[in-house]
């Protein structure tokens, strides 16, 4: 590969081991955690850690999780609560194909990590030696770059290269193999360079003017219009989702985002018209579907957005402002694409609308507002609340309630709890919702919370989980417990892999093929055999003071709130259907009418 | 009955286009695994592919690949190439127009000496050149697009045709400028 090599301070570089190296790089490039787990490929820079005057200094902290996919999930927490690059350690072989789920949920979702892996010393690369796996090659598809370093000359380049792609263009997880013999061997350690130069690899971040002139003046004209948001505004930093909240205010058009781009638009504004998509409100869904000029902002028209491609926003013109070109035009053809980064591109539309002193068309946008008043009273997020058992919506909202105005930070699981705390949870801030919304990864809720709460020890962390998921990495609890980080482990318990159940009653006759958890466990008991906290909630009246209780323990905490097992998720697009068809929870169709025999094939 | 699903349908039959791309990469290890990874994980085709160092001093490779797909799959193929940290550049030959493509293939065929001189005229008809003469075949070079080859390929299986080895294609824009 083709970068200059110039130590950034002008000195030359020390002398010392590839282990050193790597703990010199990851401080020098601002790494204060690094989440990690054993083994004898990484015995060197185990030792080195040991010893390391960095590490003595807590100037690098390692933390011992209890599974690899465990170390992954944290740094993408840890990464998407603070914009930085979530840092792994892991061993050859096991190690590193334990971390391939995280790898690929980081790839779906553009979360910045770096991964650095074990190997077996080069001479025996190849020799199915012991623990040896192909490591480079099972993460080449799971990965945004992978690296196996083979001399001790290229390690520290590297090392800082990984950092830089990791974290810049559209992010994404990079692995960097590193075999035992150099992580032993003697070598020069260079700083990282001041600007970083390489000939492939060039993300292009400002937007073409003429395009961004085009836009505005189609947004001056629009008699529809609509913000469609998604993950690239939290990823291009909180810079980008002030720009967006300016932007939208000065035009007036309405907002809604995907399930990645929860935080970056005020939740609580009336121009917020709640999440889109397959769980989508009625209001932002029909907006999508009859909207006149879609403006596109970091998001990539997911199917779980689009439905029927054939019907989607048909009378629509669309504006996509993305960081990568491989986005656009991938699913859905647009009329005006802007490749760059969407802090610097709205910040340009901004300009550009207060120059050109660009107005809406204020009598359209008025009857515009007037029919999504029309879509927003049908209220389609209500349900049948009860006295006697806890509906999982009511939990959420109470919870939502409980930590208002406080310094909250939360994670889910994969399945309805998801979806529900994305329509009943109102987010203000960006980088304060982390899911696995691309790859879908259960079990991802509990360590990327230990992530968050290790970023933001003061802070409130609430993992909202369902009782599948929250097994499949209930062990990170134990590291919680380690780290004295006090998060909360807040299960909406239905005893059901409760979407999987959903499907089954719309998709399969209600033949619930092993979607029913026969034997959970005491998950009170569970929580104190960890000695963490559990506490067990069954009635709605004891809610409150349950939530206030969890809230006030200074510990991590295991809170069983048994709900209703057979409360749907809705709305819902249902399978051969398109925006404007959603099914709501209170419409009396009946799901069985919704979903045609093609539509079952789909998930 | 509705024939659709959540999931967006295949895209209503466009026409399918053959693209030929010149793409420049670093010659490191791994760098084809990462392409051919690439077409195979996201299912495009591969019709041909060349590579070879072309500048030693800056470790640098150029791959033709050949391709099929609908305009919306090409553009994708070549941003989705684009995406990959060791490719430097990505050039549609066939949009950008005015390039000249090129296979050469080295064709066996048994002709003993009575065959001998008709196996000649088809070959000199088409600019094919002897490589090899041995006492049961002889071997022919032929250069020229595509189309060219099969030709003589063609015209070649009757009268003892034993195996062809194929370079794939190679290709280069017209014109003062490199890519
Ligand atoms: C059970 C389940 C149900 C789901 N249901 C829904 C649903 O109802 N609604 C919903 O919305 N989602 C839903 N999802 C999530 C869905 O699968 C996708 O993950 C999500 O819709 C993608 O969000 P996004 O389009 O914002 O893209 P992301 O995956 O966040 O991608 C970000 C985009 O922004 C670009 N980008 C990155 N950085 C920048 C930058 N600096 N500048 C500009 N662009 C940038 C990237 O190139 C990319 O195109 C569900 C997931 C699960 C697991
Ligand atoms: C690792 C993994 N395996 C399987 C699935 C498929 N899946 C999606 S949601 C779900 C059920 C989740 O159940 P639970 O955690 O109890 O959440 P609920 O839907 O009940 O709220 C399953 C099995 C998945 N997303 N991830
Ligand atoms: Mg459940």
């Amino acid at each position: 590969m083709t970068t200059t090599n110039k130590t950034g301070a002008g000195a030359p570089g020390r002398e010392m081991t590839g282990a050193e190296m790597v703990i010199e790089a990851l401080t020098d490039q601002g790494v204060q955690h690094i989440f990690g787990y054993p083994g004898g490929a990484v015995l060197p820079i185990y030792d080195a850690m040991f010893q390391h005057p960095l590490c003595k200094s807590d100037k690098l902290r390692h933390v011992l999780v209890r599974h690899e996919q465990g170390a992954v999930h944290a740094a993408e927490g840890y990464a998407r609560s603070t914009g930085k690059v979530g840092c792994v350690l892991v061993t050859s072989g096991p190690g590193a194909t334990n971390a391939v789920t995280g790898l690929t949920d980081a790839l779906c979702d553009s979360i910045p990590i770096v991964v650095i892996t074990g190997q077996v010393p080069t001479h025996l690369i190849g020799n199915d030696a012991f623990q040896e796996c192909d490591t480079v090659g099972i993460t080449r598809p799971c990965t945004k770059h992978n690296y196996l370093v083979k001399r001790i000359e290229d390690l520290s380049r590297v090392l800082h290269e990984a950092f830089h792609i990791a974290s810049s263009g559209r992010p994404g997880p990079v692995v960097v193999d590193i075999p035992k013999d150099i992580q032993f061997a003697k070598g020069i350690y260079s700083k990282p360079e001041k600007q970083f130069q390489h000939q492939g690899y060039k993300p292009r971040l400002d937007g073409d003017p003429n395009k961004i002139k085009q836009a505005v003046e189609m947004m001056a004209q629009a008699k529809r219009p609509l913000f469609y948001t998604g993950g690239g505004v939290i990823n291009s930093g909180p810079h980008a989702s002030a720009l967006l909240r300016e932007l939208v205010k000065t035009t007036g058009f309405p907002i809604t985002s995907t399930l990645m781009g929860l935080g970056a638009y005020q939740a609580s504004d009336p121009q917020w018209l709640g999440m889109l998509g397959m769980h989508g409100t009625w209001e932002a869904n029909w907006a999508m579907h009859d909207c006149d000029l879609m403006i596109c902002v970091g998001a990539r028209f997911d199917d779980r957005i689009t439905g029927r491609l054939d019907a989607f926003a048909p009378g629509s013109k669309k504006i996509h402002i993305d960081i990568d070109p491989s986005s656009i035009n991938k699913n859905v053809k647009v009329d005006v694409p802007i490749i760059g980064d969407c802090g610097r591109v709205l910040e340009d539309m901004l300009k550009l609308w207060r120059a050109n002193k660009a107005q809406p068309d204020k009598h359209a946008l008025a009857d515009w507002w007037k029919q999504i008043g029309k879509w927003r009273a049908r209220k389609s997020l209500s349900y049948k609340n009860s006295n006697s058992v806890i509906k999982p919506q009511y939990a959420i909202q109470r919870l939502f309630e409980a930590t208002k105005g406080r310094d909250t930070y939360i994670t889910t699981e994969v399945g309805q709890h998801q979806m529900w705390a994305a329509q009943f949870y109102g987010f203000e801030e960006p980088n304060r919702w982390m899911t696995s919304g691309g790859l879908g990864t259960m079990g991802y809720g509990l360590p990327a919370s230990v992530g968050v709460q290790l970023a933001h020890p003061e802070s409130l962390v609430i993992d909202i989980a369902g009782e599948a998921s929250v097994l499949m990495t209930m062990q990170e609890i134990s590291t919680a417990v380690q780290y004295r980080l006090p998060v909360k482990i807040f299960i909406i318990n239905n005893q059901y892999m409760g979407m999987v159940r959903q499907w089954q009653e719309l998709l399969h006759g209600g033949r619930y093929a092993e979607s029913y958890t026969e034997s959970l466990p005491d998950f009170v008991k569970l929580a104190e055999a960890y000695h963490a906290v559990g506490i067990r909630c069954e009635k709605p009246g004891d809610l409150d003071g349950a939530i206030k209780e969890m809230i006030d323990v200074k510990r991590p905490v295991i809170f069983d709130c048994v709900v209703d097992q057979k409360e749907n998720c809705f709305p819902m697009i249902p399978s051969g259907r398109a925006h404007n068809e959603m099914i709501l929870g209170d419409s009396g169709e009946s799901v069985d009418d919704a979903i045609t025999e093609e539509g079952k094939v789909m998930v | 009955m509705n024939t659709t699903t959540h999931y967006p349908a295949a895209p209503a039959a466009q026409s399918i286009e053959a693209h030929t791309l010149s793409v420049i990469v670093d010659n490191e290890p791994g760098v084809l695994a990462r392409v051919i990874g690439l077409f195979s994980g996201r299912g495009y085709n591969i019709d041909s592919l060349t590579v070879s160092e072309t500048e030693h001093q800056k470790h640098l490779s150029r791959i033709t690949i050949v391709t099929r797909g609908t305009p919306m799959v090409i553009e994708q193929i070549k941003n989705q190439l684009e995406r990959l940290v060791p490719i430097h550049r990505v050039v549609d030959m066939t949009v950008a127009g005015r390039s000249i493509e090129r296979e050469l293939a080295m064709v066996k065929v048994a002709a003993d000496a009575q065959k001998r001189p008709e196996v000649q005229k088809v070959a000199d008809a088409l600019g094919a050149r002897m490589i090899d003469e041995s006492a049961g075949g002889v071997i022919f070079e032929i250069t020229g697009g595509s189309d060219k080859i099969e030709q003589f390929i063609g015209q070649m299986l009757p009268l003892g045709l034993i195996e062809v080895s194929r370079t794939g294609i190679v290709a280069i824009a017209r014109g003062a400028e490199g890519m």
